[in-house]
């Protein structure tokens, strides 16, 4: 390291030799750099200090029996190796189930919210976009006010109202159906539905045990609590999706509706071959956003109580950690559902885009 | 590289090193150090609300004026969580709530101070409570004050239904006759809350547990637990007891304020939760029923825990010796309405609080919570199959079996 680096050169007025403008190119780049690097060190630093150190401590300490009651690197803990992640995986104890049902709790939450999520913001976002619509901004306002307001207060809502005795079990009373009650209600939809055909008891193919769990239990659907909340989540969350439904088509120009209409499409036409194809990348985004999100549930889960019904894997990675002080367990969750997500949002990409061609 | 360049990755590696620095903590952890005056205490506390928080501060402020001390309590939201926090940052308050079944993980971690035996009288507490709060002969902390589950009966609901003070069950026989009696159209006769903290009492009656006394073997799937749990299951068939949340209430305590439940079982903070939240509703305590084996409850307990770490432990254990003497658990006791730990102090309560007689008197027979390092996801799981007790879709034998096993694999592991 020399001085001279920092040094700014002073500018030549006669051509230099062949040498010259080579050097002083690079004196000028390592400024830049070095201007470019300062500029983005305090996002670095704090990116660094929030994020990078904590994510390879968690790493750390998912191969760790920590006990969260000491200090992660000098205290009083073991490494123990694959230990946490072979009790999510292959023991067959009380962990991987709940793991396992944890997981199945998730993928049926995923499966029905992310879908309809997306149509209903891309019905929404069409909707409030029609010009000849009185009172857009209104509508606009009203749809996206769920997603402004705090999923807390909001999960809070949904408590009364679905309690047993609530405003929902009161409506569906005057219409003469007895609600469930829906808060303590574990029960699969689909087990309800195939207990209406009378089919009470699981096959004997469906015993099979994946991961501490029947194929029977794979297969319940979400359960009547967890109803509750995807139809929470899909209210609270259309609302952010619609919005970025609504930016991608206002940035379709008119003149491209306008030339469809003198091809002769209708509207549905219109729709399924102009706007659905330009809106792709938009759609690409509201899913990759949407299978991250669910995928991550937390709060409504952690307000309506650590029931099986509902326990997501981002929960009972806290509810190891703090609950039963196993925090090694709990980063092994984490890093199991960084895993599976980021396996599904390269999935989903690729579908989505091989589409395209 | 450059000055510039050199200054940004001092000043990043500066940062990386202070949050090491702040993870690592410092390491002293042998007891009774420190200085008695011109300290700051730090008290964290999982307060039930203002009126316990008010009156923790008062006594930090009575006892820092005699002493030259000062306190800063601070209410948790979340005491388990907080104080874990605390802890694995290394800089954990010098004192704190420790519940009696977060006790043995506490001791396993080291966290905790044994200064049980250096505080003032410290034998005068209950020995059920000492011995919640002893691991290996060790007396760690002192109890601060309990609560026992007792049997509460709303006195309105008991005379319409044409009952009188003879009619108090004192067996599991007449507790379900006169829950039959009492369940009407609206109201249930018995709402208890669908956890192990509830049905445990019933265990204990039946002369089960589900842990040996010893700690040492489980023993969930004993036939005496088995005939616990099939007496709440036929009551709860027989749609005389039910769980909060099958009558649309959050615990035994509001259903009953409420008027859906004749009677619940429920420790003395329901005593403050009536008092605010449904003072109209006549009710009196009276103790729980025997079973086949006899009398039995269940006892709640916190204890003043001090931190292993903490650089000001006898200034510590000299605040828990005020927060402990007689006077201050009685006035803690009117404050916000806990029963004091002290035997020295149970007269004084019971002539305050004669009503309240039952929550006392259960002590003799009282057994603490189940409490060793991985129990608490053992008891969830179990408690999610309560509630199909009542409509059948558990089944006893099942559930008591899943808790035997899973109990025996965390005890294993975390043992």
């Amino acid at each position: 390291m020399t001085a001279t680096d920092v040094r700014p050169e002073a500018p030549a007025p006669v051509p230099a030799p062949a040498q010259r403008p080579k050097r002083k190119r690079t004196a000028e780049d390592r400024r830049q750099a070095i201007a470019g690097w300062l500029f983005v060190s305090p996002a670095m630093i704090g990116l660094l200090i929030f994020m990078v150190i904590p994510i390879l401590l968690a790493f750390f300490v998912s191969f760790t029996n920590w006990d969260g009651l000491s200090s992660p690197i000098t205290g009083d803990r073991k490494f123990v190796g694959l230990h946490n992640y072979e009790q999510l995986l292959t023991r067959d104890a009380l962990t991987r189930r709940s793991f396992s049902v944890a997981l199945k709790n998730n993928f049926w939450f995923v499966l029905i919210v992310v879908p309809i999520q997306t149509a209903l913001a891309l019905w929404l976002a069409i909707l409030v976009n029609n010009k000849y619509l009185k009172g857009r901004s209104f509508f606009r306002t009203a749809f996206y006010f769920p997603a402004i307001t705090s999923s807390i207060a909001i999960t809070l809502v949904f408590i009364f109202l679905f309690q047993g005795g609530g405003a929902v079990n009161a409506m569906l009373k005057f219409l003469g159906i007895k609600g469930p009650n829906w808060l303590a209600d574990s029960r699969g939809l689909f087990h309800l539905a195939l207990s209406g055909v009378g089919v009470t008891k699981s096959p004997h193919w469906a015993q099979h045990q994946i991961l501490s769990q029947s194929i029977w239990d794979w297969f319940s659907g979400p359960s009547v609590t967890m109803v509750v909340i995807i139809i929470l989540v899909i209210w609270t969350t259309s609302g952010t999706f619609m919005l970025m439904f609504l930016a991608a088509l206002q940035n379709i120009g008119e003149e491209v509706d306008e030339a469809s209409d003198i091809d002769g499409a209708n509207s549905w036409q219109r729709l399924r071959y102009v706007t659905l194809p330009m809106l792709r990348p938009t759609l690409l985004l509201v899913l990759t956003l949407g299978i991250i999100g669910t995928w991550q549930v937390f709060d409504q889960i952690y307000l309506t109580g650590n029931n099986p019904a509902t326990r997501t894997p981002a929960f009972m990675s806290f509810d190891q950690s703090f609950n039963n002080n196993q925090f090694g367990v709990g980063s092994a969750i984490a890093f199991l559902l960084f895993a599976l997500i980021m396996t599904l949002s390269t999935l989903q990409r690729r579908l989505v885009k091989e589409e395209l061609d | 590289m450059s000055v510039r360049q050199r200054r940004t990755v001092v000043l990043a590696s500066a940062a990386v090193a202070l949050v090491a620095l702040t993870a690592c903590g410092s390491g002293n952890s042998s007891g009774g150090g420190g200085k008695k005056s011109g300290v700051t205490l730090k008290v964290l506390i999982g307060s039930s609300g203002d009126a316990e928080t008010n009156a923790l501060n008062a006594a930090g402020k009575a006892w820092g004026a005699k002493t030259g001390n000062k306190v800063v309590v601070t209410p948790a939201k979340d005491l388990t969580q907080e104080l874990t926090q605390a802890l694995a940052g290394g800089t954990p308050p010098d004192i704190f709530y420790v519940d009696a079944s977060r006790f043995q993980t506490l001791t396993k971690a080291n966290a905790l101070a044994d200064v049980g035996a250096k505080v003032k009288d410290s034998a005068d507490i209950y020995p059920s409570l000492q011995k919640a709060f002893t691991e290996d002969g060790h007396y760690y902390c002192v109890p601060k004050d309990f609560s026992n589950l007792a049997l509460e009966i709303n006195t309105t609901l008991w005379a319409k239904a044409g009952l009188t003070d003879a009619d108090i069950p004192t067996t599991w026989g007449q507790l379900e006759t006169v829950a039959k009696k009492l369940t009407t159209g609206g109201v249930t006769g018995l709402v208890i809350g669908d956890s192990l903290d509830r049905l445990g009492a019933f265990m204990h009656q039946a002369g089960g547990a589900v842990i040996s006394e010893d700690g040492s073997k489980v023993t969930a799937n004993s036939p005496q637990n088995l005939a616990a749990l099939q007496y709440v299951q036929k009551l709860g068939k027989e749609k005389v007891l039910q769980f909060p949340k099958q009558v649309s209430a959050g615990w035994g305590g509001e259903a009953f304020g409420k008027g859906k439940a004749a009677m619940t079982m429920e420790g003395n903070w329901i005593v403050g939760a009536m008092k605010a939240d449904y003072p109209s509703v006549k009710y009196k305590v009276v103790e729980l029923p025997a079973g086949p084996s006899g009398k039995a409850t269940l006892s709640f307990t916190n204890c003043w825990g001090v931190a292993a770490k903490s650089a000001n432990q006898s200034a510590a254990i000299d605040f828990v010796d005020f927060l402990t003497t007689t006077d201050q658990q009685v006035t803690f006791a009117k404050d916000f309405g806990v029963m004091p730990s002290r035997q020295a102090a149970k007269s004084q309560f019971v002539s305050l609080y004669p009503d309240q007689q039952a929550f006392v008197t259960g002590t003799d027979h009282a057994f603490g919570p189940v409490g060793f390092p991985g129990f608490a996801a053992v008891q969830k799981d179990f408690e999610a199959g309560i509630n199909g007790l009542a409509d059948g879709s558990s089944d006893p034998k099942k559930l008591l079996d899943s808790l035997q096993k899973n109990a025996e694999d965390a005890l294993k592991n975390g043992g």
